[in-house]
């Protein structure tokens, strides 16, 4: 029997180049500018300086962030295959260019706003997590998926900050901040949605944000 | 549920009349609603301008205290106070302001000597400064316990560690750059080298360190070796923690004291309070930068779905109107109930058109646009709006659901968020309600008109072209298309949507929003202009400052004169104690002063005055931090990690100090390297510079000799000029040549109507193609294997031509016919068919007139039957009874309608051969007799036992050819002798397929019957066996080499409930689609079905299958499923066209499908997503072949148009000869040789692809 899906299995491997390639490439801006609006608060006027913040961050970190979405953009169609489910939700690019500013929104408020404690901000932003997920996904895998995202990438940290890699400023749950975690799974559920429209094969890849 | 229900009619019905009344009414609603979008933006006007310049607010000094730090806001009365003035203030600054000159001036005085020994002094003066102690009462007080005590400097400055002060008092002088160490100033040869040694090498607007230290703009101070007024100024600046009165009183007066200045008329008596806004640095930037990024990808997708409309770009324009002046409606709302933004606005604002989104719009655009053109405006909106109603409100309420949520939260900056985008949602819906709808309805109505203009002259030169022989298609078409020329609103324009590559879509896509840079453009003029112009540093006070400048000319004297030099009122016996003197500036001083002014002021001024700058002190000295960059204090401070950023400081009023100095003080300070430093040279001559402007020097106004800032601007310009030389070329190379110029548009012109013999005349090419004419009537069925072509007409008549020559090898009548009409006999040229006696004396001139007069109700007043039928059946016809559309669209290869006309006959046929005829033999004749064709008497087959052709299949020169009378026929093509037929069944066979040897007939009543051809051996009459529980009829002998009989292998009885109108084969499968919605996927070799595919919610009308087993299929309700055949599962499912669709086939990336709208689809095949569409003239809408996989062929009125299947360009439009330019091309047959048969009516084209698209390909 000739192969029932002719046209992608015949340029698979280009294909998935190219389309981790972006990922990486999103997951990198998105490391960057979402660094940078964490760090933002301790940061005052530095005319000269400023430049250098940008890179203010170990250099490990971009790259880690550019292959964790990578990973995470090809697992979410590839799970969404052999679940043998595809996703129909909202498949277009303007719905992903919306998550993606949701997504930003939630870091910018877990930067910027001044909450009354830590326990507030974290229920915050656990749901605006859910809603982002409700929202943009709304299918078990992409939830699964992200569930499962975040907890590994949370225990990844918590080992990190452990050996002393790096530390945040006001550790509260264990050695991390408590809102990691909702931070992890929308960016889970944000990276898969690009890593979904990118695997239907549209030419066009989203403005290199 | 009921509850749910009836909510969802009432919302429904609510909005159906709302629809209504939008239509009918929409430039006052318009109006009214702009009104409204004014009136709530009113209070914005009072909001301040986005900006990050510092503001200012004045108090008088007298009785000043510092403002509480708890706002009690009294309601009653307004206070004048900003709301920024509270608390205390960051720091308290006074600037000590220092002017010396060395009078009079020498000949042998160096340039250096203008600001060598003037800066001295500035040690001299720290030093007084800081030792200065007030005493009074309460005890003593010195400088370090009210001065701001300053702990480490950033990090990141340790190269600024010796010259910034560190844990002390923030005091600043020139005298830092040596470290306030006399010593070292002395032992300094290169005074101008240190001071700018960190100076930074770019251009830059911020302070520097020169600026900081100095505390005067680099062009006041006068450290230069080129200046013309030899005066130095600059000033100590000192930061106090706190309002002390009595110790700042006293150390000005103190100072005044010391170093008097005789004219000075500054009235110091007020305090300046300075605000600083948010600052906004590269790295909040960037985030901010990164999500208007996205917020304009955003829009830019969401706009890119409209479709379907006559301005695309005009409803997007719509849509963001919408969107942003709701949330500008919201501000202005919030504002006017005095909820004051706190939130900095450009940083939400994307949040918000995020939060409140395009959804609503397009939901909208596309709900109106999809319902039937036919109706008027007003229905389609109100329909459109009633069947998205409910979505619209769930939506909604889901919104504000988490909006809601969001404002539990009970974060002030989240609840503030939310309360805008509450506002903003309920405006915003507000709008699309009102604004969005109307003007939808009003580009719907243009729509219209265009269309009504566009689409006359081509409908009223149409012929009517039905042929009599369709009524049921004619009467569909009716179905679809009322006949007013109003309603038919499909518009060529909009259709199109090129798919262009990556690189040239950019740059359209750029292009095309020029108007939107230009719209940005001018309001970041405006903008910058207005921050320009209300900047504390900027325009305004510069123009209030020369305004203030043209009167002071005169009274700078003015107010120098008054002063009463020798006049002493009362010299204070001790300024320690004194308080604040208001009258201080009047201070003699000839007494107290160390004694240097008195002597010089002598002969030696006499003789030099002229040159000599005189130490004035005008009103512009007080206020001299304005010229300060903006950014110079919060850059002092954040380099001790103290952010002004939403706090304020307070500066004092400056304290003058003049101090004089005798050319033997200068020489006194003098380096010995002086003398003989690089500058020594050059020291004459600023002397002599400055005896030539001299005349210039005393009239105040200061000549502007700095080279830099002309360098600055040359360097500028060229920037300037290389960049948009740069840009020039960057749009030469990106854009193509004709873009934006008429041509331009002439390839999208030519995209929308291929075909226009009217108006704009699109790039032709004329062939002359093969023309093959002999049939009498329509024709129907077409089939090829590349080498042969097989056509039936609705005649009856199958011709056989040769696919190269185009010449007819054979042609074989109807069978119960009389030969007469087709008297050649054999293989025959056309030409000479054409004008045969027995055609052309009968048939020609109706034939020519057919297709232009009118349907007729009955089919027996046509003269055309007269060859379908016996003259005296025709004489009773019998009403055509309403048909099902059970074969509408039975696809390209029998183009439908013509059967119910053949059945028609042949139940006339039928009845009247009971009546008049000898019952016919049962089973027919032996059909091919030898003589048939030399023209021979034709087979004598009984009239019931044919019927007209519904199916034709062509295969290694044997055609299988299915009748609606259930008759299938083998022939051979060449010889056109009958190989064998069966007749298992008496249903109609609708469709076929002829593969391998193998022969699938499907049937009107549902049922497929696989054949099996078997060649066999000569002279053995083979006895057809079919199954024995049907009813089969032996048949099949042939006479020649080979013998061919067909046997009945399989028969699925029921395969489907409703006639099967689709049938493909391919990869071993066999796919049916019938008009029970259902497709079934059968193999061949065992007839076993595999899967029933449902998803369509109509009949099936066209299916296509291939070797990669993507089965594709159309249906009645206009939607294509795309099928995976080894899972039989549904892959996607597109709304492809309004009605059925007629014909669908894909290539390697596409799906192409015609529907009844004449619209060619091409859908990208893995996502599903339309590509463009290309508008097809009227009645070719099915015509399309695909010739390679990027080159599509379409048919038109006289013409066949070729496409670049991957960009959707027009490549070229042939023209076939002039004579058939009124035809329109029904069907279109690629064949395997790049030739293209074209079904014009009665006659076939054969053409030639050109050989320019042969290279292209």
């Amino acid at each position: 029997n000739p192969a029932p899906r002719g046209p992608r299995a015949s340029g698979g491997h280009h294909d998935l180049v190219q389309r981790s390639l972006v990922l990486f490439s999103v997951g990198v801006v998105l490391a960057l500018v979402l660094n940078l609006l964490q760090i933002q608060r301790n940061v005052t006027l530095f005319p000269d300086e400023v430049i250098a913040t940008i890179f203010s961050s170990a250099w490990w970190v971009p790259p880690c962030c550019g292959t964790a979405a990578a990973v995470v953009g090809l697992l979410y169609p590839c799970i969404d295959s052999h679940l043998g489910e595809p996703h129909k939700f909202k498949r277009e690019w303007a719905s992903v260019m919306r998550c993606i500013a949701v997504f930003v929104g939630i870091n910018h408020a877990s930067a910027k706003l001044d909450f009354a404690n830590n326990v507030q901000l974290s229920l915050t932003l656990a749901a605006l997590s859910l809603g982002l997920w409700w929202t943009f996904d709304r299918s078990r895998s992409g939830l699964g998926l992200g569930i499962t995202i975040a907890f590994l990438a949370t225990l990844i940290t918590q080992f990190l900050v452990y050996n002393g890699v790096y530390q945040y400023t006001s550790p509260d749950f264990l050695y991390i901040r408590s809102w990691l975690p909702c931070i992890f799974f929308s960016g889970g559920v944000t990276v898969g949605n690009i890593g979904r429209q990118l695997a239907m094969g549209v030419p066009e890849k989203p403005h290199s944000d | 549920m009921t509850l749910t229900e009836r909510l969802r009619e009432k919302i429904s019905q609510a909005f159906y009349s709302h629809g209504l009344l939008c239509a009918s009414y929409p430039v006052p609603i318009v109006l009214f609603t702009g009104l409204c979008i004014l009136a709530c933006c009113y209070p914005l006007l009072k909001l301040p301008l986005p900006g990050t310049g510092p503001v200012e607010f004045a108090t008088p000094v007298k009785d000043y205290a510092p403002p509480p730090a708890d706002p009690d806001h009294r309601p009653g009365e307004p206070s004048e106070r900003p709301e920024w003035y509270v608390g205390a203030p960051v720091a308290y600054i006074q600037q000590i302001f220092v002017k010396t000159s060395v009078s009079p001036w020498h000949k042998n005085l160096l340039a250096v000597d203008v600001f060598r020994s003037p800066l001295a002094r500035a040690f001299q003066l720290v030093e007084e400064i800081r030792n200065h102690v007030l005493r009074d009462s309460s005890g003593t007080r010195s400088l370090e316990e009210v001065c701001l005590q300053v702990t480490d400097l950033l990090p990141g400055l340790r190269k600024l560690r010796n010259l910034l002060p560190e844990h002390g008092c923030l005091l600043l002088s020139p005298g830092n750059f040596w470290q306030n160490d006399r010593e070292r100033f002395h032992a300094d040869p290169d005074i101008i080298g240190t001071i700018h040694q960190h100076e930074p090498k770019t251009l830059q607007t911020s302070a520097t360190l020169k600026d900081l230290l100095f505390g005067v703009p680099g062009k006041y101070s006068g450290v230069s070796l080129y200046r013309k007024r030899r005066m130095v100024s600059y000033t100590i600046t000192l930061v106090f923690q706190r309002y002390h009165a009595k110790f700042l009183g006293s150390l000005r007066a103190r100072l005044m004291l010391l170093h008097p200045s005789p004219n000075c008329s500054l009235r110091a008596e007020s305090l300046v309070h300075v605000h600083f806004k948010e600052e906004i640095g590269i790295a909040e930037l960037i985030p901010l930068v990164t999500t208007y990024i996205i917020l304009f990808a955003y829009i830019y997708f969401s706009t890119r779905k409209i479709d379907m409309v006559k301005s695309k770009w005009g409803l997007a324009l719509a849509a963001v109107v919408t969107v942003l002046s709701s949330l500008l409606m919201s501000v202005g709302l919030c504002t006017l109930f005095g909820l004051t933004p706190t939130l900095n606005g450009g940083e939400i604002f994307p949040y918000l058109v995020v939060v409140i989104g395009f959804e609503n719009v397009l939901v909208l655009t596309k709900s109106v646009v999809s319902t039937p053109v036919d109706l008027e405006v007003k229905l389609r909106i109100a329909q459109g709006l009633s069947s998205e109603s409910w979505s619209i409100m769930k939506n909604m309420a889901t919104e504000l659901g988490i909006i809601l949520i969001g404002y539990f939260t009970l974060v002030p900056a989240i609840q503030e968020f939310c309360l805008f985008a509450v506002v903003g949602l309920v405006s915003d819906f507000f709008l699309q309600m009102l604004f969005f709808t109307t003007v939808l309805s009003i580009d719907i109505r243009r729509m219209e008109l265009a269309d009504l203009n566009k689409r006359l002259p081509p409908e009223a030169c149409l012929p009517p072209a039905k042929p009599v022989g369709r009524p049921a298609r004619y009467e569909r078409q009716l179905a679809a298309r009322p006949s007013t020329p109003h309603t038919i609103t499909l518009q060529p324009s909009s259709f199109r949507n090129l798919r262009l590559p990556k690189r040239l879509r950019v740059v359209y896509f750029l292009a095309r929003t020029r108007l939107a840079q230009r719209l940005i453009m001018a309001g970041t003029v405006v903008w910058i202009g207005i921050l320009v112009y209300t900047d504390p540093a900027g325009l305004r006070t510069y123009l209030a400052a020369q305004v203030t400048e043209q009167s002071p000319l005169g009274e700078g004297p003015l107010a120098s004169m008054p002063v009463p030099s020798g006049v002493l009122p009362a010299s204070h016996p001790d300024p320690a104690f004194s308080i604040f003197p208001p009258d201080a500036p009047r201070l003699p001083e000839n007494q107290t002063l160390p004694g240097q002014q008195p002597e010089p002021v002598g002969p030696g001024e006499s003789i030099q005055d002229g040159p000599v700058p005189e130490v004035t002190w005008g009103p512009e000295d007080e206020e001299l931090w304005r010229e300060l960059s903006f950014r110079h204090w919060p850059t002092l401070f954040s380099y001790y990690n103290v952010t002004l950023a939403k706090r304020y400081i307070s500066l004092l009023p400056v304290i003058p100090v003049t101090l004089r100095l005798n050319p033997r003080e200068a020489l006194e300070g003098r380096h010995p390297q002086d003398g003989r430093s690089a500058w020594s040279p050059r020291g004459p001559a600023p002397p002599g510079l400055r005896e030539a402007a001299g005349p210039l020097g005393p009239g105040g106004a200061p000549v502007p000799g700095d080279v830099t800032l002309y360098k600055v601007a040359a360097l500028g310009l060229a920037a300037g000029i290389a960049l948009v030389l740069l840009l020039l070329c960057l749009y030469r190379v990106l854009c193509p040549r004709d873009y934006g110029q008429p041509g331009g548009g002439g390839r999208r012109r030519r995209g929308e109507l291929p075909c226009d013999d009217y108006g704009y005349a699109p790039p032709e090419t004329e062939i002359v193609p093969l023309v093959l004419r002999g049939h009498l009537m329509d024709i129907e069925c077409l089939a090829s294997d590349g080498m042969l072509l097989v056509s039936s007409c609705l005649a009856g008549h199958v011709r056989v031509w040769d696919a190269q020559t185009g010449d007819c090898l054979t042609r074989i009548p109807r069978p119960g016919q009389r030969r007469d009409s087709g008297a050649g006999g054999g293989p025959e040229a056309p030409e000479r068919w054409a004008p045969l006696p027995g055609g052309g004396r009968e048939d020609s001139p109706p034939r020519r007139r057919r297709p232009r007069g009118p349907p007729a109700a009955l089919f027996g007043d046509q003269p055309d039957l007269s060859c379908l039928i016996d003259t005296d059946f025709a004489a009773q016809p019998k009403p055509a009874p309403p048909e099902p559309r059970h074969r509408a669209g039975c696809g390209r290869v029998c183009d439908a309608p013509g059967y119910d006309f053949g059945r028609l006959v042949q139940r006339a046929c039928r009845s009247e051969a009971a009546a008049r005829r000898p019952p016919s033999p049962v089973p027919p004749p032996p059909a091919g007799d030898p003589a048939r064709d030399k023209d021979g008497p034709p087979p004598a087959w009984a009239p019931s036992a044919d019927g007209s052709i519904w199916s034709l299949e062509l295969q290694g020169g044997l055609f299988v050819v299915g009748r609606s009378s259930g008759r299938l026929e083998v022939w051979d093509a060449i010889e056109g002798e009958l190989c064998c037929s069966s007749e298992v069944s008496s249903s109609g066979i609708t469709a076929l397929v002829f593969l391998d040897k193998r022969v699938v007939a499907a049937r009107l009543n549902g049922s497929l019957d696989f054949f099996s051809l078997e060649t066999q051996a000569l002279f053995s009459p083979l006895q057809f066996r079919g199954t024995p529980g049907r009813g089969s009829s032996p048949s099949s002998l042939q006479s020649g080499s080979d013998t061919v009989a067909c046997r009945l292998t399989h028969t699925v009885p029921c395969a489907h409930q409703k006639p099967i109108t689709a049938l493909k084969a391919a990869a071993g499968r066999l796919v049916t689609g019938s008009q029970d919605h259902t497709l079934r996927v059968f193999r061949l070799e065992d007839s076993c079905c595999l899967f029933t595919l449902q998803g369509h919610s109509g009949a099936i009308t066209s299916v296509y299958v291939d070797q990669t087993m993507v089965l594709a299929s159309g249906g009645q309700d206009g939607a294509i499923c795309l099928w995976d055949m080894l899972t039989g599962s549904r892959v996607s499912h597109m709304f492809a066209h309004r009605g059925d669709v007629t014909s669908l086939t894909c290539t390697a990336s596409c799906v192409i499908s015609s529907g009844l709208d004449d619209l060619i689809s091409i859908w990208d095949r893995s996502t599903g997503i339309k590509l463009y569409s290309i508008q097809q003239d009227l009645g070719c809408g099915a015509s399309l072949g695909v010739i390679s996989d990027n080159l599509l062929v379409t048919g038109g009125q006289g013409c066949v148009s070729f496409w670049d299947l991957n960009y959707g360009d027009l490549l070229q439009t042939v023209y076939l000869g002039k004579n058939s330019e009124a035809q329109p091309a029904r069907q279109i047959l690629v064949l395997d040789n790049a030739a293209i048969v074209c079904n014009f009516g009665s006659e076939l084209s054969l053409v030639y692809v050109p050989s320019v698209l042969e290279k292209l390909d």
